[in-house]
C-alpha cells in the first residue's frame, strides 16, 4: 500500500516537474536556453498539426468620390438669365481639399440691344445655347454641423473653389476663370445637398468691345458619395 | 457678326453629348448600392489596445469627440473617407476614427492593424495619378487634364488631353508620353518627359478664314513635382513641341503650364 502511494507521489512529482521546465520560461523565471545556432537546422521535434489561421480582411468601403446633379440659375452678361443644368464629379483628397469637375448648360435671351431695336439678331439661336466645363479645386473652409431639433446633427461644410475650364458661347469656345462657394449638407454619410455660387469669367466682343463678362450662377444639387 | 461661322455647326452636336453625360452620371449615381446595406459580416473587425480610442461627430479634426471605446473592445470599420474612419463599437455607437489611432489597433489575429499612413514612399509606390494642368501654349491658354500609370518608381506614361483656345483660333490636343523621374524620393522632384500626339486647330471665323487642321506632335520636356501633403503633388513644366504640319516647314511651339494631381 505505502509503495503504491508512493509511486503515485512519484509520478504526480515527475509530471508536475516536467510540466514547470516547459513552462519555465514562460514567466521569464530560470535562465534563458540559447537558440539554437543557425547553420543548423533544429530536428523535427513537434509536428505543428494546427495550421496558422489565415484571417482575410474584408476590404475597407472607400467613399472619396462625390457625383451628382444641379440646377439652378445663370445670368449670362447682357443676355438675360436663365435656367442651369449640369452634372458634377468630385474626388476628396485629404479632409480638406478636393478636385472637382463640372459642366452646365444653359440658354441665352436677347440683349436689351435686339429687343429695343427689333432689328436682326446678334447671333444666331444655336449659338446662345452656353455649355460650359470647369476643373476645379476646392477647400471645405468651414466643416461643421448643422442640428435640425434636438435631437438630428448633420455634417456640413462651407466649402471654396476656383478653377479653369471653357465655355462655349456666341460661336466661340472661351478660356473661363471660375470661383465662388457653396455650402454642403450631409443628409446621410452618403448623400449631400449642395446650394452653391459661382462666377464664370469670359472675354468676349460680340456686343462690339472686346470685356471680361462676369456670369453669376446660383445652384442646387444632390450628390451621392461611393 | 450675325454671319454663320465655322464653330457654329458643332453646338448643336455638343449640346447632344452634354445631355449624354448627364443620362451617365444619373445612371451612375442611380446604380451606386447604399454602403449601409452592406452585410454586416462583412465589415473588418480591430481590436483597441490603447487606453481608449476617440470617435468623432465627423470625418475632420473639428468634429467634437462625442464617444471613447475602451482598451479590449472590438471595432467594426464600415467606411474610408479620404484619412478618417467610420467605426460601429459593439454597442452600435457609429463615430469616425483618424488614421492614426487606427493604427494603433489590433486586427483579429493580434498584429498590428496596419491604415498605411501617406508617407513619401507610398506616393512613390502608388500606380495611378490623375491632374489638372492650366498654363501657356505659344501664346494661347492652355486647359490640361492627365492620367498617369506608374511602371516603377522612376518610370510612368501618361495619357493627356487639352483643350486650345486663342486668341485666332482654338483647338485640341491629345498626347500621350512617358515621364522618367530621377529622384523620386526627393519632395522637390525633377523630371523629365517624351511623347507623341495630335493637335486639331480650328481658327476662329471672325478673324481668319482658314480650314481645321489635325496635325501630329511631338514632344520632349522636363518640370518639377512638388510633393504637399498625403496624396497631393503640385507639378509645373516645360515641353517643347514640333508640330509636323503639311507645309515645308515644321511649326515649334513652346508650352509652360502649372498645375496639381493627386494619387489613388
Amino acid at each position: 500500500m505505502e509503495s503504491r502511494i508512493r509511486v503515485l507521489f512519484l509520478i504526480a512529482a515527475f509530471i508536475g516537474l516536467s510540466g514547470c521546465a516547459a513552462t519555465k520560461n514562460l514567466f521569464g523565471i530560470g535562465p534563458k536556453e540559447a537558440p539554437p545556432p543557425a547553420s543548423e537546422p533544429p530536428g523535427q521535434v513537434i509536428d505543428p498539426a494546427v495550421e496558422r489561421r489565415e484571417v482575410k480582411e474584408p476590404k475597407i468601403d472607400r467613399e472619396d468620390f462625390e457625383a451628382g446633379g444641379f440646377a439652378g440659375i445663370m445670368s449670362v452678361e447682357d443676355f438675360g438669365t436663365n435656367v442651369v443644368y449640369g452634372v458634377r464629379i468630385a474626388y476628396h483628397i485629404t479632409e480638406g481639399f478636393f478636385v472637382e469637375a463640372t459642366a452646365g448648360q444653359t440658354e441665352a435671351g436677347l440683349t436689351s440691344f435686339e429687343v429695343l431695336s427689333g432689328g436682326a439678331p446678334i447671333i444666331s439661336e444655336d449659338e446662345r445655347t452656353l455649355t460650359y466645363y470647369n476643373l476645379n479645386l476646392g477647400y471645405n473652409l468651414l466643416p461643421g454641423e448643422g442640428f435640425i431639433g434636438e435631437g438630428r446633427a448633420y455634417n456640413t461644410a462651407f466649402y471654396l473653389v476656383a478653377g479653369l475650364g471653357s465655355t462655349r458661347f456666341a460661336g466661340d469656345d472661351r478660356f473661363t476663370v471660375n470661383f465662388g462657394g457653396g455650402y454642403r449638407f450631409l443628409f446621410t454619410d452618403s448623400i449631400a445637398f449642395h446650394v452653391d455660387f459661382r462666377d464664370h469669367l469670359f472675354d468676349i466682343d460680340v456686343l462690339g468691345e472686346d470685356k471680361t463678362a462676369h456670369n453669376l450662377e446660383g445652384h442646387v444639387g444632390v450628390t451621392v458619395f461611393f | 457678326m450675325s454671319e454663320p461661322s465655322t464653330t457654329t455647326t458643332p453646338t448643336t452636336s455638343l449640346s447632344n453629348t452634354f445631355w449624354g453625360l448627364c443620362l451617365v452620371a444619373l445612371a451612375l449615381t442611380a446604380g451606386i448600392p447604399a454602403p449601409a446595406e452592406a452585410a454586416d459580416d462583412e465589415f473588418r473587425t480591430v481590436a483597441v489596445v490603447e487606453p481608449f480610442l476617440e470617435m468623432h461627430t465627423g470625418p475632420g479634426r473639428g468634429y467634437p469627440i462625442f464617444h471613447v471605446v475602451d482598451r479590449g473592445e472590438s471595432i467594426e470599420i464600415l467606411m474610408q473617407r479620404t484619412w478618417w474612419y467610420q467605426v460601429r463599437t459593439a454597442k452600435g455607437v457609429v463615430g469616425w476614427v483618424d488614421e492614426k489611432q487606427m493604427n494603433l489597433t489590433l486586427n483579429p489575429d493580434g498584429t498590428g492593424a496596419n491604415f498605411s499612413p501617406a508617407s513619401l514612399q507610398d506616393l512613390i509606390d502608388s500606380k495611378w495619378e490623375v491632374g489638372f494642368m492650366a498654363g501657356d501654349f505659344g501664346g494661347a491658354n492652355m486647359v490640361s487634364m492627365y492620367g498617369a500609370y506608374s511602371l516603377n518608381p522612376n518610370l510612368s506614361i501618361e495619357v493627356w488631353g487639352s483643350q486650345i483656345l486663342g486668341d485666332f483660333s482654338n483647338g485640341w490636343m491629345g498626347n500621350v508620353n512617358v515621364v522618367h523621374e530621377t529622384w523620386p524620393e526627393w519632395r522637390f522632384s525633377p523630371f523629365f518627359t517624351m511623347g507623341a500626339g495630335i493637335v486639331h486647330t480650328s481658327p476662329k471665323s471672325t478673324i481668319i478664314s482658314g480650314d481645321d487642321r489635325t496635325d501630329e506632335v511631338g514632344h520632349v520636356g522636363a518640370g518639377l513635382r512638388i510633393y504637399a501633403t498625403q496624396r497631393f503633388l503640385l507639378r509645373a513644366e516645360y515641353k517643347s513641341y514640333v508640330v509636323f504640319t503639311s507645309r515645308d516647314d515644321n511649326e515649334e511651339i513652346e508650352e509652360w503650364k502649372v498645375g496639381f494631381a493627386f494619387f489613388f
